[in-house]
């Protein structure tokens, strides 16, 4: 964990992680019995035609509530589904868990393997969100021709985290060939790849315009990127697909490659294992592995009042349970001893102004806190550049009174969601 | 689901940085130090006295509060403690106990705590205790009076007494070192302006005070008071003096840089400083206390929060 060195004065300086040369190959976990999948989207029994208890499913299967849909998960392995439930996920959201009991003997579904000889963006949306990385071909349909320019990271997002590096030190053969699919199917000619100075030479070969980009946190933060590497800034609340600029992760450019040259949709996800001692281990694994076949392959055991972490330690998320499956974007695992939780306070602000200072967006945080605690979420909008927030979660992390600053953050701008939502029904 | 441990559920970010109030509150005692033993060594068991009871007040006080207010005990943040013994360093080492008592009263309750505690309260609580006093009972804060007892070895008149009443002749026995050294009578931890000025530099290079607060108050005193001098050097002292005496460097390093009464932006901290700086000045030459630092921070953590209003725009804001 890093830590305010002695002489405070001086900004810290949080390094993100660099990928170590030379690392051996990953270690593929199985999972043991069962994997679950998440589907976006609540259980609507009535309408669960398409997959059921007790249903067979093959690997590259596809599971979706009707035809029709963007919304699916692609099965990681063959074997037969055992359960179907809801889960709530962060903030409201709703998913179906999907388990499925996991049969040794693989079947491939061959649906995506027959239209792969020929790669259509439909296809690709049809087929390929969900795959390790997390791509989303959502920017190209909605918005339509609008996007012109896509930019491919190669570093990571969060700290400790080396997934995206790791595809471009040893997969830039099949990012190549997934640049070239995304060429072909988006029309999109101004490909660009970001990656930290150390695989600068590794990523030529990836044949998109090379951007290195700070090895700093925050600086791989896609808001940040815009302004660093194309001089353009995201008006606050905007997202930068409404500029015309997609970000897809190294590793989900690398699937797109291997899905459409092989025939078939890869299910092996490559995360970074943190234990307690903070202990880092690059591991690949079939998306939907429960957490716990991983800890329990590296023999660790997690005890009353530890923390287990999807993500990294800036803005990932707490779970529950270690049962919680990988998925498609799961970077990281952290686990942290309940002896080393830095766990919030309930101070108000002193208005030390370390936030303020450290926020990579200008924001006056020690007055917008004030109003987020009060609930005055409209104001903290209005008056205190609420929107202007890239969830970077630095002004927690600084925060002398310990307060929550970043679930305040967050939670405000879900609950005004919530209610310009609701506006806009009754309209 | 098999496994039954409750694991702890909380919001990113999962790391902390490990910086604290009570560290700042502790830290900023520390750096406090120097001054305050010079001072204790100058004016003897009377001074400790004071410092003592005054740093136990505040903590009563506090805790009689988070009683009283049914909250969580907050007296191990050291907030109370720094409090107590920020205020003690201001007063002459004769204060009697019930001046302290009440002081200490004034800055934790009402200085602080009405204004719903750590960090909400828009002046410096320290001051506002002080001030109180001052209004008063003024007469015990005429470092001349009340430390007439004491030989130090050194001229024992109150400095900026004397520059006030007798223009520069009444000064020309004090150089500016024997000031840094704590040659000069005054607030049991006011007057050695070398501790304080090691201290600061702790404070500021530690993060724990905005330097620019500390930096742009001294040079605000430096420069107006050297206008002044230039103006007519017989009636008002030079910048050095005015630097070095009082409670200037006190102030500048360890009262106008609290947290919750002082802006966080760049330049409202340079216009807070500077401001402070300047009325510092004009109160000493021609307003009517003798010293002006407390009333000048005051009046300044009043401005601050339209001050702190100028700030750098949020990204991706427009206009
Ligand atoms: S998370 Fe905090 S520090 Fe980061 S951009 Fe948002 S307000 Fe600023
Ligand atoms: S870091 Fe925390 S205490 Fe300091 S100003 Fe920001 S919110 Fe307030």
């Amino acid at each position: 964990m890093i830590k305010q060195s002695f002489i405070g004065l001086a900004k810290p300086q949080i390094e993100y992680e660099v990928l170590v040369a030379g690392q051996p190959e990953p270690q593929l976990i199985q999972p043991s019995e069962k994997i679950t999948l998440f589907l976006e989207k609540s259980p609507v029994p009535n309408d669960s035609i398409l997959f059921n208890v007790g249903d067979k499913v093959k690997t590259g299967q596809k599971l979706s509530y009707s035809a029709d849909t963007d919304t699916y998960v692609i099965a990681s392995v063959t074997g037969t589904i055992s359960s179907i439930s809801a889960f709530a996920g962060d903030y409201g959201k709703s998913h179906t868990a999907i388990s499925v009991d996991v049969d040794n003997n693989e079947e491939l579904d061959d649906q995506f393997a027959e239209l792969a000889a020929n790669p259509t963006l439909d296809t690709a949306r049809n087929f390929l969100s969900g795959m390790p990385g997390n791509p989303s071909f959502k920017a190209f349909s909605e918005t339509a021709e609008s996007i012109h320019t896509i930019i491919i990271c190669g570093v990571d997002r969060d700290l400790l985290i080396t997934t995206n590096q790791y595809a471009v030190k040893t997969h830039i053969k099949a990012i190549k060939n997934g640049i070239g699919i995304l060429k072909q199917i988006t029309g999109v000619d101004n490909i660009l790849m970001t990656v930290p100075q150390h695989l600068m030479q590794d990523a030529i070969a990836g044949n998109a315009q090379v951007r290195v980009v700070d090895s700093e946190y925050p600086a791989t933060l896609p808001h940040l990127m815009m302004q660093s590497l194309l001089d353009q800034v995201v008006p606050a609340g905007k997202r930068p697909e409404e500029m015309g600029v997609c970000f897809l992760s190294a590793e989900a450019v690398a699937s797109i490659g291997r899905a459409f040259d092989e025939g078939r949709i890869p299910v092996t996800k490559t995360l970074t294992l943190v234990d307690k001692n903070g202990d880092k281990s690059l591991v690949s694994t079939i998306i939907g592995t429960p957490i716990s076949d991983i800890l329990n392959t590296y023999g660790i055991t997690l005890h009353e009042k530890d923390r287990l972490i999807i993500g990294g330690p800036m803005t990932g998320s707490a779970v529950y349970s270690e049962d919680y499956p990988v998925q498609a974007d799961t970077d990281a695992i952290i686990v942290q001893d309940s002896e080393n939780l830095d766990l919030v306070s309930d101070y108000p602000c002193i208005n030390c102004g370390d936030c303020v200072r450290i926020c990579p967006a200008n924001i006056p945080i020690n007055m917008l806190v004030r109003f987020l605690e009060a609930g005055q979420y409209e104001e903290a909008a209005d008056q205190y550049d609420l929107y202007s927030c890239i969830d970077c979660g630095l002004c927690s992390y600084v925060c002398v009174s310990k307060m929550p600053v970043f679930h305040y953050i967050k939670l405000a701008k879900y609950e005004l969601g919530r209610m310009h939502a609701a506006e806009a029904m009754n309209a | 689901m098999l496994n039954h441990n409750k694991l702890i559920v909380s919001h990113a970010p999962f790391w902390h940085n490990g910086s604290s109030i009570s560290v700042r509150s502790y830290h900023t005692m520390i750096a406090a130090l120097p001054a305050v033993l010079i001072g204790i060594f100058q004016y003897g068991p009377r001074a400790l006295g004071v410092v003592s009871l005054s740093i136990s007040l505040a903590i009563i006080w506090e805790l009689a509060i988070n009683k009283v207010t049914r909250r969580t005990v907050s007296i191990g943040d050291g907030n109370a403690a720094l409090i107590g013994l920020l205020f003690a360093m201001l007063l002459p080492a004769t204060s009697p106990w019930w001046l302290v008592a009440t002081g200490t009263f004034v800055a934790v309750v009402i200085g602080k705590h009405i204004y719903g505690g750590i960090g909400g309260n828009p002046f410096n609580p320290v001051l506002i205790g002080f001030a109180i006093l001052m209004v008063a009972w003024r007469d015990f804060f005429d470092f001349n009076e009340v430390l007439v007892n004491y030989d130090l070895g050194f001229a024992m008149v109150y400095p900026l007494a004397a520059a006030k009443h007798l223009g520069t002749a009444g000064i020309e026995s004090f150089s500016t070192a024997g000031l840094l050294l704590g040659q000069q009578t005054g607030g049991i931890g006011s007057n050695f302006g070398l501790g304080l000025i090691l201290g600061g530099m702790y404070l500021i290079a530690r993060g724990f005070i905005r330097w620019e607060i500390s930096l742009s108050f001294l040079a605000g005193v430096f420069i107006t008071a050297l206008l002044f001098h230039i103006n007519n050097s017989e009636l008002y002292a030079g910048p050095f003096f005015h630097l070095f005496t009082g409670y200037t460097l006190i102030g500048a390093f360890f009262l106008a840089p609290e947290d919750s009464s002082s802006p966080v932006n760049f330049i409202p901290m340079l216009i807070f400083g500077v401001g402070a700086g300047i009325m510092t000045v004009l109160i000493r030459n021609i307003g009517s206390f003798v010293d002006g630092v407390p009333f000048a921070i005051l009046l300044m953590n009043l401005v601050n929060p339209i001050c702190d209003k100028i700030r750098p725009k949020a990204l991706g804001k427009v206009g």
